[in-house]
């Protein structure tokens, strides 16, 4: 307030320009004597502490690597399935067109797994946490703003890209044509869902605090449910099978695309309602474990 | 302005930091002093709000750390070197650290150019020799034109021009008023820059006193004599009156004398000397000497008799000199009927 606009505009000198009145007043005053900068306070929030983890993110090369071997997985292998449903000559009958993109969406959602984790665990891995936390001392303003910009970006990659990948498979294969709801549910549903698992992943990365524990965690728990569901062939255990096939991940993925391997289970938007809810969970555990333990 | 009030921090069973109160005041460099294992970086880690404390509080400024809505304004730290991303460059790790305090991005290319970095901006930290990185810390800790600066162990991997670069750069923030606290486990280190010192061992506050003073207390100057006829000159100087000491090497050390007196007295009296010195026991004898019965991790030697440093300090000599002193009493004695 004090400080006349233009001062505050020029970077000061960090150690050369002594405040003069001050270094007088100094000693006989108490704290009055104390340093005060030049540079103009403006307290900072959720916005600033947002555009800082997305500087963060956009500036390592993980993103990139995570992201764009995503991107190729879900256009190449949306491509090839359409291509050999195409050259085949199988009867698509009532298999909607668009859940040809299922099996692509499963391998790229091991790449958000994987930026999910390392979003928060490299911070850990390198030691930039300490940083961090002594810039932002509020653990729940930098968990909640790492939250958001990677969800926002791991939802709009996967979306736009179910999108294209969708219009490509429609464009090859002349099945039946989609309905709207239908649409949004294969590309904002899924891309929702993918986000969620990466959120998820995120929370786990928060208490798990190393990179390849925490993905290997999460690889087992897309993937462990549906290879011990497959190892399960005593009828005693017929009922704790059907559930972990319904419930694994890939299977409620494919709810989202109408192709569910089970006949009962979750269908439609369900799957996205019960990831959100594990994720809350996961993401108040790991608020909790932040807040907590010593960095 | 920090304060410490009863700051504790236990591990399991094992106390790292035992009840510390001290304060750390404006405009000067204080040194924060211990051997290795300490409690230094926990310590540090507790005024940062990154360990919590076993109990005790830590107040900056007068708040808590996790009050200051701005804390890089506040207190600009150097934990150490490792604590930046490696695959992003030196300005983007430092752009993210002021987006978060709303600092001007001004100010980042700025700090660059006061650590010197400036020409290494755009190239990824995890490039950069152990220096680098410390200086990259440094621009860090700066970024915000904090009024209170932290610097854990900040010389280790600087070459003497870096070294001589960190010792001015802390005591020019100092005469700005700033608050200047650095660990550091060289006493000869702290000898030149600090003006204040707090000396901890296994968690425990050692000594907390004004740099001049420590000197005063722990630097003792004597005289070191040496002679073919050790004898001789021994009952010489307790003829005169000078209580002299025998060291371990076979020389004799003097307290209070001059080397010219000491030498025209053997001289008058024809003692061949093979040494006449005027000597000093160094700082970081004495704070040896303080922190002998709290260093954490010792190194075994393997030969016998390579002990801990001299006896120096408060307690050499105690014995021999109160013997020294009795039978002194008694000469005095003597010469008096």
């Amino acid at each position: 307030m004090t400080m006349p606009p233009p001062q505050a505009q020029t970077p000061p000198q960090a150690h050369q320009a002594p405040q003069q009145p001050q270094s007088q007043q100094q000693g006989w005053n108490g704290p009055v004597g104390q340093y005060a900068s030049p540079i103009p306070v403006r307290t900072p929030g959720l916005g600033d502490a947002i555009a800082s983890e997305w500087t963060k993110i956009r500036s390592v090369r993980s993103t990139m690597w995570t992201l764009g071997v995503m991107i190729v997985l879900l256009i190449g292998i949306g491509l090839l399935t359409a291509f050999a449903v195409s050259v085949s000559d199988a009867p698509m009958d009532d298999t909607p067109v668009l859940s040809l993109g299922f099996f692509g969406v499963l391998l790229g959602s091991i790449c958000v797994i994987t930026l999910g984790v390392l979003t928060i665990a490299s911070e850990y891995g390198t030691g930039m946490i300490r940083t961090t936390l002594t810039a932002c001392p509020s653990r729940a303003r930098m968990l909640i703003a790492k939250s958001i910009v990677f969800f926002l970006l791991a939802f709009t990659i996967t979306t736009v890209t179910t999108g294209v990948v969708g219009v490509l498979q429609t464009a090859m294969l002349d099945g039946a044509t989609p309905d709207t709801g239908f649409w949004v549910r294969s590309t904002v549903g899924v891309g929702l869902y993918v986000a969620t698992l990466g959120l998820l992943s995120l929370a786990l990365g928060t208490v798990i605090r190393h990179s390849a524990g925490a993905i290997t965690i999460m690889i087992a728990v897309v993937l462990l449910p549906l290879v011990l569901a497959m190892f399960m062939f005593s009828p005693t255990l017929a009922g704790v099978q059907e559930a972990l096939f319904e419930y694994s991940i890939p299977n409620q993925l494919g709810a989202m695309y109408d192709t569910s391997v089970t006949v009962s289970g979750p269908t439609g938007w369900e799957p996205l309602w019960i990831i959100l809810g594990v994720t809350a969970v996961a993401m108040a555990g790991a608020f909790a474990s932040l807040d907590r333990r010593d960095v | 302005m920090i304060e410490l009030d009863g700051l504790t921090k236990r591990f399991g069973n094992k106390v790292a930091v035992d009840h510390l109160s001290c304060r750390v005041s404006p405009g000067m460099v204080t040194g924060f002093l211990g051997p290795n294992g300490a409690g230094k970086s926990t310590t540090m880690r507790m005024m940062l709000d990154l360990d919590n404390p076993t109990s005790g509080t830590v107040r900056i400024d007068g708040r808590h750390y996790r009050d200051l809505q701005e804390p890089l304004k506040h207190i600009g730290a150097l934990l150490d070197a490792k604590s930046m991303h490696g695959g992003r460059s030196a300005y983007n790790n430092l752009l993210c650290l002021a987006q978060s305090n709303r600092i001007p991005a001004s100010r980042v290319s700025h700090v660059l150019d006061t650590v010197g970095l400036s020409a290494v901006a755009k190239k990824k930290s995890k490039g950069f020799s152990l220096g680098m990185g410390q200086r990259l810390g440094i621009a860090a800790a700066l970024l915000g034109d904090p009024e209170i600066l932290m610097f854990d162990e900040p010389v280790n991997g600087l070459d003497p021009e870096g070294i001589h670069w960190i010792r001015n750069l802390m005591k020019a923030l100092a005469a700005e008023g700033r608050t200047i606290f650095v660990s550091s486990h060289l006493m000869s280190e702290m000898a030149l820059t600090a003006d204040h010192l707090i000396v901890i061992g296994q968690g425990k506050l050692l000594a907390d006193t004004s740099m001049a003073d420590f000197i005063r207390e722990n630097s003792r100057s004597f005289v070191r004599m040496r002679s073919p006829e050790q004898e001789r000159l021994r009952d010489l100087l307790h003829a005169e009156g000078v209580v002299a000491v025998e060291s371990g090497n076979g020389s004799l050390e003097i307290d209070g004398e001059g080397p010219e007196r000491l030498g025209e007295l053997a001289g008058r009296n024809g003692i061949v000397l093979h040494e006449l010195s005027a000597q000093r026991a160094s700082l970081e004898e004495a704070f040896m000497q303080m922190t002998a019965g709290s260093v954490e991790y010792h190194a075994h030697s393997e030969r016998e008799g390579a002990e801990p440093p001299p006896p120096v300090g408060p307690h050499w000599g105690d014995q021999w000199n109160q013997q020294q002193a009795g039978e002194a009493t008694a000469d005095v004695r003597t010469k008096g009927v």
